[in-house]
């Protein structure tokens, strides 16, 4: 195990309710500095690519575009990083290494570079017999960070069930990113898989570009210092906990994803962490207290390795001072727009698949509204390519009539990407 | 079960369902008639006896009272009491003052009253380390010779410096105010930054306010923009213009002498009490017959409860005796 890197818990919130007011509200901002010391990260790091070879990668330039950004991946890997490249088709073949994982050196770089040459696309899509046997090669290595990333161009062919079976059996035990080139996937799909696995999903519309998008992300990887962080929440008894949700860099709902953390308290899966920050949105509903009492009402702690590494108090103080209660802490009303900006272009995409021009419209114009309010300048160029925009302000817009389906999978997969609040919003 | 006389855990004589405590010994009851024991260190909120290091009930969250709730502290000529009233969870008043020996056979007797901005985080540490400070520099300066002036203008700028270091960030900046009261050879010495208030009350005649608000009403009043009644009227009556956290514009300290000619008494405090008795004749007529200075705060502290105790109250109260006039 890597020597913490320096985490923190900061929390934002406003802690004061009106008389009767049950529901507290808070930023929980975790932050990693990264290891004091410069250099590679210590941590033991195991990386399984799986690289989509069913019959439909054969056009479009996307089989050659792939096997060199699996080159160009296998490139970034750090010496001393264990390894495994996988072809996915109608079932999983490791091909390379002949078993397990091979380790990160001149030599095991050239025979995987020669192994990912020798691939040909031919077959199916079964991306839970994928993820399965990454987690067979990963498994050998549970102290340290495993991870897997995932280039996928089609709609998976398992059942749901065996599919979803598959998942739930991965969950926890490695973090995927994934991948999808061209537009014939499944943006639904791919989003359950990162977000299941806790990694992160994009759509690499032209093959051309997924060498630097491997890059990135091999890079990404090899930053994470440590595995397997755990936010631990105590509540108060006769509270609830409404909901937990990460809100930057993404939305990410982690309500379901409660597992025992001793008495009156639950442990979310936070993933892997290299230098970064994220923000969660806590909120609790407690039962109201008088006026002038005050109660803790959370106890947000880090835990890494079953340690404490950082904790924060959620508090709640009752007063009969309106100026107090009613003050809107400007990031929780941030956070909030940003989560109800992902769920409006979901929506919105989803009714105008369905040809409900109506409700497509306003979710759509509600999103543009959103995003411009908060300065999300990423979403509000994608929200563009797929309405006319007459008014920012109001949210006003119109659906275009013709939309590049790249266009509109981008929208949909980035809809959860959020932007932090703004100087001028506090 | 509800018909069951149950029986006291304490002592073990029946009590009755509708008993809240024990006739026999007192124990705390629970009205269904089964007794709870409230063990030292039990819960205010759930009687749990899981009370955590910051002082929360690891069972149902509730923030425990803590030391500085009711402060009640007696020295021969100068006596306060802090009061975290009816309506906050919190005391986030402070207050420090001592009787000072100096040189040459010569007495002080000086006081900090500090109210924590409760829009702050961990105002209530802000205001202690302010008292705390001012009166420790206040102290040193006085014993090496400097003026009450000089010397009452260095400890508001030494405790401003130790709320400063307080801070994480600007915008983690705990604040509160300051106000500290002198005597020495026959004046009285004011030095303040916010709200809180000295006021010279003579035994007999009219009493007077002998510090200016920094704050929005105060301002008003100052700029004769409206009346004193006018201004605490407004809903910004109380916004602070000036106080003691790294947030702050450069401190700028009112100091402030005045020389009482007649025998009476000095009353530093917290807007706690001046909200309910903001004009010097209202507090002179909440003043019980007695010139025990602990009494007296005691009394003032209670006429705040009395009328609300919507904020933390803090009365510090000096008998004044001019030098030339024998006691």
């Amino acid at each position: 195990m890597s020597p913490d890197p320096g985490f923190s818990i900061k929390i934002d919130q406003n802690r004061y309710l009106p008389e009767g007011g049950k529901e507290v509200h808070a930023i929980v901002t975790v932050e990693s500095a990264g290891r004091a010391t410069a250099g590679p990260s210590t941590a033991t790091v195991s990386v399984v690519i799986i690289i989509d070879t069913s019959g439909s990668m054969a056009g479009s330039n996307k089989m050659s575009a792939a096997k060199k950004a699996a080159s160009a991946a296998v490139d970034a890997l750090r010496d001393g990083v264990g390894f495994a490249v996988v072809a996915g088709t109608g079932n999983a073949e490791l091909i390379y290494p002949h078993a397990g994982l091979a380790t990160v050196n001149a030599r095991t770089r050239a025979d995987a570079h020669t192994a990912i040459g020798r691939l040909r696309a031919n077959g199916g899509t079964a991306i839970g017999a994928w993820l399965k046997l990454a987690d067979q090669l990963l498994s050998g290595a549970e102290a340290g960070i495993r991870h897997a990333i995932l280039l996928t161009d089609g709609q998976n062919g398992e059942s749901a069930k065996t599919f979803g079976k598959a998942l739930a059996d991965c969950e926890g035990r490695f973090v995927c990113d994934c991948r999808g080139v061209g537009t014939d996937w499944k943006v639904e799909e791919l989003r359950r898989v990162a977000s299941t696995l806790l990694g992160t999903v994009d759509i690499v519309a032209k093959p051309n570009d997924l060498t630097a998008d491997f890059q990135a992300m091999i890079e990404a990887a090899m930053g994470k210092e440590v595995a397997d962080v755990v936010l631990r929440v105590w509540t108060p008894q006769s509270s609830t906990l409404r909901f937990l949700k990460q809100v930057l860099p993404t939305v990410e709902d982690l309500t379901g994803r409660r597992a025992d953390g001793g008495p009156l308290a639950g442990d979310y899966p936070l993933g892997a962490w290299g230098a970064e920050s994220r923000d969660y949105h806590l909120c609790v509903e407690v039962p109201p207290g008088a006026v002038g009492r005050e109660m803790r009402a959370g106890w947000a702690k880090l835990v890494i390795g079953g340690e404490v590494v950082a904790t924060g108090n959620i508090l709640a103080e009752w007063t009969d001072d309106e100026a107090l209660s009613t003050r809107i802490n400007p990031h929780v009303a941030h956070y909030t727009g940003q989560a109800e900006l992902a769920s409006a272009i979901q929506e919105g995409l989803q009714a105008r698949k369905d040809g409900d021009v109506e409700v497509a419209t306003a979710r759509l114009g509600r999103a543009v509204k959103l995003a411009t309010e908060s300065g999300n300048e990423a979403i509000s160029a994608l929200l563009g390519k797929v309405v006319d925009v007459e008014d920012p302000a109001t949210g006003t817009v119109r659906l275009k009539k013709n939309v590049d389906k790249a266009d509109e999978m981008s929208l949909d997969t980035r809809s959860t990407k959020t932007v932090r609040t703004r100087k001028d919003q506090g | 079960m509800e018909d069951d006389p149950g029986t006291c855990p304490s002592c073990g004589l029946a009590v009755l369902p509708e008993d809240g405590f024990c006739e026999a010994c007192g124990h705390a009851l629970t009205d269904a008639g089964i007794a709870v024991v409230v063990a030292a260190g039990a819960c205010i909120g759930c009687g749990a006896v899981t009370i955590d290091a910051d002082g929360y009930c690891e069972q149902c969250g509730i923030r425990q009272p803590s030391g500085r709730d009711h402060v009640e502290r007696e020295l021969a000529g100068v006596s306060g009491v802090s009061d975290k009233g009816l309506r906050h969870s919190k005391n986030e008043d402070a207050m420090a003052f001592a009787v000072l020996c100096l040189p040459a056979e010569r007495q002080a007797i000086a006081a900090v009253v500090c109210d924590g901005v409760s829009t702050s985080p961990h105002p209530e540490d802000a205001s202690q380390a302010a008292a705390d400070a001012g009166l420790r520099v206040l102290q040193k300066e006085l014993e090496s010779g400097a003026d009450p002036e000089p010397a009452s203008r260095e400890a508001l700028t030494q405790a401003a410096a130790a709320v400063a270091a307080l801070a994480g960030s600007a915008h983690d900046a705990p604040a509160c105010t300051y106000v500290s009261a002198l005597v020495l050879d026959g004046a009285l010495t004011l030095a303040w930054v916010g709200d809180s208030r000295a006021y010279w009350l003579p035994g007999q005649g009219t009493g007077i306010r002998l510090t200016q608000d920094d704050s929005w009403a105060g301002q008003m009043v100052t700029l004769g923009v409206l009346t004193e009644a006018e201004a605490q009227a407004h809903r910004n009556a109380h916004m602070l213009v000036g106080w003691l956290g790294a947030d702050a514009d450069a401190v700028d300290p009112h100091v402030a002498t005045f020389t009482p000619d007649a025998p009476g008494l000095v009353v530093v405090c917290s807007d706690g009490l001046w909200n309910y008795l903001p004009e010097p004749s209202s507090i002179t007529a909440a003043l019980p017959p007695t010139d025990d200075p602990l009494h007296l705060a005691r009394s003032l502290v209670q006429t705040a409860l009395d009328a609300g105790g919507h904020d933390n109250i803090t009365v510090v109260v000096i008998p004044f005796t001019p030098e030339d006039t024998p006691a």
